[in-house]
């Protein structure tokens, strides 16, 4: 069905000089759509033209519109010569096709050129009319809304979660083409950029289309990535999860946004499709073996395949790491056996049509997530080959297939259904790509599968400010509920379900350390838990959080084609042994008991790998307190090494104390007496171990020695654990006022002022030795994430006390003696005083249940205006935000200044020329402090190049990023602006591609950014919210008092 | 191992002041590094001069990058390259176009052309200032006079609509401009004691009064007041020359100095020498005015004033307080003298060159 897309230019600004003669320019413009081509007059002898054409009209077909973007080129008129182009403006009109999105396109809108950069600006309008609305949205997948927020958007209300979508779609790269050879730079710069907006627009199409088939009408946690794969040729492929969304009337919206906020409520459908056993080969590598046996903590290795087929298709499927919490094995509950039976028949009967029960998705309605098994993750090294057939790009669907089978059978080894927080990403360097999975392996509540009773009534764990709000939504819904799963529900009360285990205890796929739940110690848990998902709301958490880095470095040799694939798929599960391992050290060292957030990247180069693993780490109070760390020399040597053994576990139990203070973990200590149920001695050391050495073989010995010993310790008999120990040790403090997670709010810190600051920090290290041992590489790896971190903090000191959010860190190896990192993340400045008490109140909080039961019933009875329970923080929000910001501001330094205030500012003083510039707040989070987010105007997804061949004039390698960087935010700003919004949430970079020739004074860099435009409007401008938000805390909190 | 790429960008460009303070004052990152270091920089969070490197080089570069949208403000505030909260940008504004009196003392009525941008190493050298700062300061001087070359309109006004300066710092710049247009004479040996503030402060009163747009401008249609303030009112130049009726009439001048006389008789201490002196200053005021209609002499009215009045008096010891009592009955004395016609222009005239007077007269 076709669509009308109208435009219209109507004005320049900025111009660049094009004319050196009159330094003047004569600008016009073409306005281009598919193969339709208009053209404004000249606009003689102006840097600031007013063109004010007519309405340009494109009679299209809506599958068109959906792919193809409307392309603006401004030209400088040349009457002897060929005339210049100035610069070009893509712009994607899906938003447009939705008519729950933005209307109209309308602003400035910054003219880039890829080897220029912008050059000036142009105010466009744009509009479509879509005809024949009552069939609108059946024939292509117009109107069905795409959100890369991984929750379930603010407005919204979620129906039905149909489940996981993916599509991918291949084509040759252009820069890979003959043609090439014989055309400049820009336009094979722009034929890429074309090409991969064409693709981008089929993509969503394609996927849009797979929703309306499953009956929905929007995707949530669309993950859209592209592989460069060279002379292969160039992939963009997509993830997310289906979903009917119902929009929230404007009348309800102030009250449910406020709870919705966090949650998500896929009411899907994970399958339990019957899948092979878990450890799908028979050939397990005794290096996974090796690695199974020795940790009695969370190391899982399921299987390890290898596969060899015809020359051109090489693949080898690595043994793959399932993190679990695990521990040696207690005794076990039988009461839990029978329901979880039940569960799962049921879960089984209602997920047995889903292919992929898996879920983009990391944050959840309380009560959705029932159980979490643990990360399941899978890598496969693959050689690539060129895709000959474009059309059907069969090779790398099946690949993916064959990845997405794989951690659904591992979800199922751990007794899970689904899986849950799931992502896929690629390495690639040459013709060698590792695929990448992972996600968390989680048991779902049936109960929210079906459809229309999900109008939850759960509490915003970030909004709230409040350490631990209970429950749970499905409160309402409760009445239709069977009684066996009310039952259910009993069996694990919503504060620490989640962290019960899935998997069956006389079953258990792995020795596992269980003990009784700390918090309604009926159930059992694991001793540490790790996962790819957020914190969920409704979870009870000790103290605060910490980000946790795992970092490491392996060597290999050059080498080509299989011979290269396999000694990288040889490396891999020595590096994610290694990398559990650090995280397993840290996070004890930080007296933590959970990883959340985690995601672990390996990235390939030619002469080595690189891997960082990533997490956020808290102190979950329903799960045992960790255990110290314990060391020891393995053979028995002088006074003076037992010396230094001793000094050694004196700094690392310094260590530990020193940060149970930092992060403010003090668990209860009556628990056991409460219970005095079959709880293993708490005061047992833990053991950690790490991995010697490549061999496998010496592995494995290793493992045999010690799988069996009680004591948990740290060898440190070789160099390597020696330097392991330091460096465990030297991981920089973090300084005062600061706190940092990539999870998207800090456990533990509720209340966030409106002060934020999104930023990206590249750094590129050359490495100048090249006969680095391991040992050295990995050294100058984590140097180089620690200093980065350090210098983030020295940048952005003036916005203390806060905490750096969603840090997302990206590693490459850009060539073969560079190290690439790549930060993102958002500053966010909370407020001190308050904070304390909200500590305070925490501390007690999870101490005396009862107690707080009793007084926050007693508030629940007063006036809720005034309504300052003793779990959240006491004053009224919006009043401790001024004072806050009202200091900030009359300070003296300006640095640093956090968005937060720009915009009252701007509004009070505004420049004397024409309308001040919009100001857009961008985060790689799903929401703003502080804020309400009324309107989703559509996905931003934006790919651009920018190349140089005046590198030394433009700043070196730095100048030249620095400026892409901010054009590239600043190219986001203005189309979010032109959509009608005020801010960018979910925000990410996903590709920072950068290439460099300083000898031919060259430099190229590919970025690629996405996220979710929005209008969001200040809390604190209708004084309806707080006491409503109030008072639902109050609520929750009971109820979480119930369970 | 070295670091090849080192990039932040924020979504709203973090500038710290001090450090843009340390890049107008041209230094190099590593002396920036090293001015930071003992003002203490890293004992705050947890800093290490690795760290501070990396953020001078950093706050620099950014710093250049923006440097091209401060060369036209008002591009600032609705480019879309960075964002930067209002009230940074007025900061940043200001303090790039704010100067070093010293620096500006030196350049003041020089033509600003290329030959004296070559010299600037010298003003370097003479000021301590660094040669950066020092040509930014001068290109700064440059491109607010071609700017406002051009325009019509108050002075002052239209630096501040361009250049979005504050009130003080736009009348500096309006004075600079002033000097530069006239090339009034500022570098001789004599007037080497005068402040920039001297002649900014004698600059802003001839803008005041003696330029087309002094006289109750506001009615005059915008086309008709070209240059309104750059340049001294023609006109009122001419009628100056009727000012020597004063000493040229001899019974006017006689009958000036013996009201002035009785005005200031037992009121000043070198009432002695005044009444000695009295033709002599009040000739030196009255030729000074009727030889204005030649730009050469408009050129060397600060040196001859200093010449032909202050030193006089400074030679004779005269006060701030007696000057000033002088030059209030001089002027008035010349409305009693009934054959005297030309008030509006003596007024005009004697306003301003007493005040300018007062400010010069210092050591």
């Amino acid at each position: 069905m076709p669509g009308k897309l109208k435009a219209k230019i109507v004005a320049g600004r900025h111009l660049p000089v094009m004319d050196r003669a009159s330094d003047l320019t004569d600008a016009f413009v073409e306005v281009k759509f598919g193969n339709t081509t208009f053209k404004t007059d000249v606009f003689p002898k102006s840097l600031n033209p007013q063109w004010n054409s007519e309405w340009f009209k494109f009679e299209v077909d809506d599958e068109d519109l959906q792919d193809e973007p409307l392309q603006i080129t401004v030209l400088d008129h040349d009457t002897y010569s060929a005339n210049d182009a100035i610069g070009k403006v893509y712009i994607d009109i899906d938003p447009l096709l939705s008519c729950e999105a933005a209307t109209v396109i309308s602003g400035w809108l910054p003219i880039y050129d890829t080897i220029h950069g912008i050059r000036g600006e142009i105010n466009v309008l744009v509009k479509v009319d879509l005809f024949n609305d009552l069939n609108r949205f059946r024939q292509s997948s117009c109107g069905v809304k795409f959100f890369c927020t991984t929750s379930i958007p603010r407005c919204y209300r979620v129906a039905l979660v149909h489940g996981f979508v993916e599509e991918l779609v291949v084509n040759e790269d252009p820069e890979y083409q003959w043609i090439d050879r014989i055309r400049t730079p820009r336009a094979s710069n722009e034929a890429r950029q074309r090409l991969i907006s064409l693709m981008s627009g089929e993509l969503q199409r394609k996927i849009g289309l797979k929703v309306l088939e499953m009956g929905g009408n929007a995707v949530v946690g669309y993950l859209q990535c592209f592989d460069l794969e060279g002379e292969s040729g160039l992939v963009v492929r997509a993830i997310g999860t289906a979903c009917t969304l119902d929009k929230l009337s404007p009348g309800t919206a102030p009250n449910t946004t406020t709870h919705t906020n966090t949650h998500t409520l896929p009411n899907t459908a994970p399958t339990s499709n019957a899948c092979n056993s878990p450890s799908k080969d028979s050939k397990e590598s005794p290096l996974a073996h090796g690695c199974r046996s020795t940790h009695n903590s969370p190391v899982h290795s399921t299987c390890s395949s290898q596969r060899l087929s015809h020359s051109q298709n090489f693949s080898v499927s690595v043994p793959t790491l399932v993190f679990t919490g695990m521990g040696s094995g207690g005794s076990v509950g039988k009461e839990a056996g029978p329901l979880k039976t039940l569960l799962r028949q049921h879960t089984q009967s209602a997920l047995e049509q889903r292919e992929f029960p898996i879920f983009t998705l990391t944050c959840f309605p309380p009560g959705f997530l029932v159980h979490v098994g643990g990360v399941v993750s899978t890598r496969s090294v693959k050689l690539l080959d060129r895709i000959h057939n474009p059309d059907e790009p069969e090779t790398r669907d099946a690949w993916w297939e064959e990845i997405r089978q794989e951690i659904k059978s591992h979800a199922k080894a751990l007794g899970c259904h689904a899986v849950v927080g799931y992502s896929e990403s690629t390495s690639i360097c040459e013709e060698v790509c590792i695929l990448s999975a992972s996600g968390t392996a989680a048991m779902l509540n049936p109960r929210f599968m079906r459809e229309g009773c999900l109008d939850t009534g759960g509490s915003d764990h970030r909004l709230s400010r409040q350490p631990h709000p209970g429950m749970v939504g499905s409160e309402r819904g409760e009445g239709e509920v069977s009684s066996t799963w009310l039952g259910f529900e009993d069996a694990s009360p919503p504060s620490c379900g989640f962290v019960h285990i899935p998997y069956d205890e006389f079953n258990m796929p792995f020795p596992a350390q269980l003990t009784y739940c700390y918090h309604c110690r009926r159930q059992k848990v694991p001793d540490v838990l790790f996962t790819t998902i957020d914190l969920p709301a409704e979870a009870e958490v000790t103290g605060k959080g910490c980000l946790i880095q795992a970092r490491l470095c392996r060597t290999k040799k050059k080498a080509q084609g299989e011979v290269n694939a396999t000694s990288i798929s040889n490396l891999l599960p020595f590096m994610e042994y290694e990398l559990h391992t650090q995280l397993m050290n840290k996070l004890k060292l930080r007296s933590m008991n959970a990883l959340f957030g985690l995601r672990i990247q390996i990235s390939v180069g030619e002469n080595m790998l690189l891997g960082l693993a990533s997490a956020t780490g808290v102190y979950l109070s329903a799960l045992p307190a960790p255990g110290g760390i314990q060391i020891a020399g393995k053979t028995p040597s002088d006074l003076s090494y037992d010396q230094h053994i001793s000094t050694m576990q004196k700094r690392i139990d310094d260590t530990i104390a020193k940060n149970k203070e930092l992060y403010n973990i003090h668990p209860p200590e009556c628990i056991e007496e409460v219970v005095g149920s079959p709880i293993p001695d708490r005061q047992r050391s833990s053991r950690l171990f790490r991995s010697t050495s490549e061999s496998s073989d010496e592995l494995s010995e290793l493992d045999l020695s010690h799988g069996k010993k009680d004591a948990f310790v740290l060898e440190i008999d070789d160099t390597d654990a020696v330097e392991d120990i330091q460096s465990l040790l030297t991981d920089a403090p973090i300084p005062a006022g600061f706190y940092s997670c990539n999870t998207e709010v800090m456990p533990g810190i509720h209340n966030w002022t409106s002060g934020l600051q999104m930023f990206t920090s590249v750094r590129v290290y050359r490495l100048s030795n090249a006969n680095l041992t391991n040992q050295g590489l990995n050294k100058i790896f984590t140097d180089l994430c620690e200093n980065l971190l350090k210098s983030l903090y020295f940048k952005l000191r003036s916005m203390i006390p806060c905490c750096l959010c969603h840090l997302n860190f990206t590693v490459a190896v850009p060539e073969e003696e560079l190290i690439q990192v790549a930060v993102t993340a958002v500053a966010m400045s909370f407020d001190k005083e308050t904070q304390q008490a909200a500590d305070k109140a925490l501390t007690r909080g999870s101490g005396e249940n009862e107690e707080q039961l009793q007084f926050s019933m007693e508030m629940c009875g007063e006036s809720t205006i005034s309504n300052n329970q003793p779990t959240a923080k006491p004053s009224g929000v919006p009043e401790s935000a001024m004072v806050h910001s009202s200091r900030v501001s009359s300070s003296e330094r300006c640095s640093p200044l956090p968005e937060g205030r720009s915009r009252s500012l701007r509004s009070t003083r505004s420049l004397p020329c024409g309308a001040p510039v919009t100001v857009v707040k961008m985060t790689p989070l799903s929401f703003l402090p502080g804020t309400r987010i009324v309107k989703y105007l559509g996905i931003i997804n934006m790919f651009f190049i920018r190349e140089t061949t005046s590198l030394r004039e433009e700043g070196g390698v730095s100048g030249f990023l620095h400026s892409f960087i901010a054009e590239v935010f600043a190219m986001v700003r203005a189309h979010v602006a032109a959509l009608g919004g005020n801010a960018l949430v979910s925000y990410s970079m996903k590709e920072c591609v950068f290439m460099e020739n300083p000898n031919k004074n060259q430099a190229q860099c590919l970025i690629n950014v996405s996220g979710d435009a929005v209008i969001f409007i200040r809390e604190s401008d209708q004084e309806a919210i707080p006491p409503l938000l109030t008072s639902r805390q109050t609520s929750s909190t009971g109820a979480d008092g119930t369970t | 191992m070295s670091m090849e790429l080192d990039v932040f960008v924020g979504n709203t460009t973090i500038m710290d002041m001090e450090v843009y303070q340390l890049w107008l004052d041209g230094l190099t990152v590593s002396d920036a590094v090293k001015v930071r270091m003992d003002e203490g920089a890293l004992l705050e969070c947890e800093a290490n001069p690795e760290v501070l490197t990396s953020d001078t080089m950093d706050q620099f570069r950014t710093f250049q990058m923006c440097e091209r949208l401060l060369h036209s403000p008002t591009k600032l505030g609705s480019q879309l390259l960075y964002q930067i909260p209002a009230q940074n940008q007025i900061i940043l504004i200001e303090r790039y176009y704010e100067f070093d009196s010293v620096f500006a003392r030196e350049v003041l009525g020089k033509k600003l052309s290329k030959g004296t941008k070559k010299d600037l190493d010298d003003t370097s050298c003479k000021t301590g200032i660094t040669l950066k700062s020092c040509r930014r300061q001068f290109d700064n001087f440059k491109r607010v006079f071609k700017v406002v070359e051009e325009l019509k309109g108050p002075l002052v006004e239209n630096i501040q609509r361009h250049f979005l300066l504050s009130d003080t710092l736009a009348r500096d710049y309006a004075a600079i401009v002033f000097f530069a247009n006239s090339r009034f004479e500022t570098g001789k040996r004599k007037l080497q004691y005068l402040s920039f503030q001297d002649f900014a402060f004698c600059a802003g009163q001839l803008i005041s009064y003696w330029t087309i747009g002094a006289m109750g401008a506001p009615t005059v249609p915008d086309s008709m007041m070209e240059d309104m303030d750059v340049d001294l009112e023609k006109e009122f130049l001419n009628e100056l020359k009727d000012l020597k009726v004063l000493v040229n009439d001899k019974d006017m001048m006689d009958q000036h100095k013996i009201l002035v006389c009785a005005a200031l008789r037992g009121k000043i201490k070198v009432y002695k020498l005044m009444e000695v002196n009295f033709k002599n200053l009040s000739r030196a005021l009255i030729n000074l005015a009727s030889k204005l209609t030649h730009t050469k002499d408009v050129r060397d009215l600060f040196i001859d004033l200093v010449e032909k009045f202050i030193e006089p008096c400074r030679y004779d010891r005269w006060t701030v307080a007696e000057i000033t009592l002088f030059l209030t009955h001089y002027t008035n004395a010349a409305h009693c003298l009934g054959t005297f016609r030309h008030q509006m222009i003596w007024d005009r005239y004697m306003g301003v060159i007493k005040s300018c007077i007062l400010q010069m007269y210092h050591e």
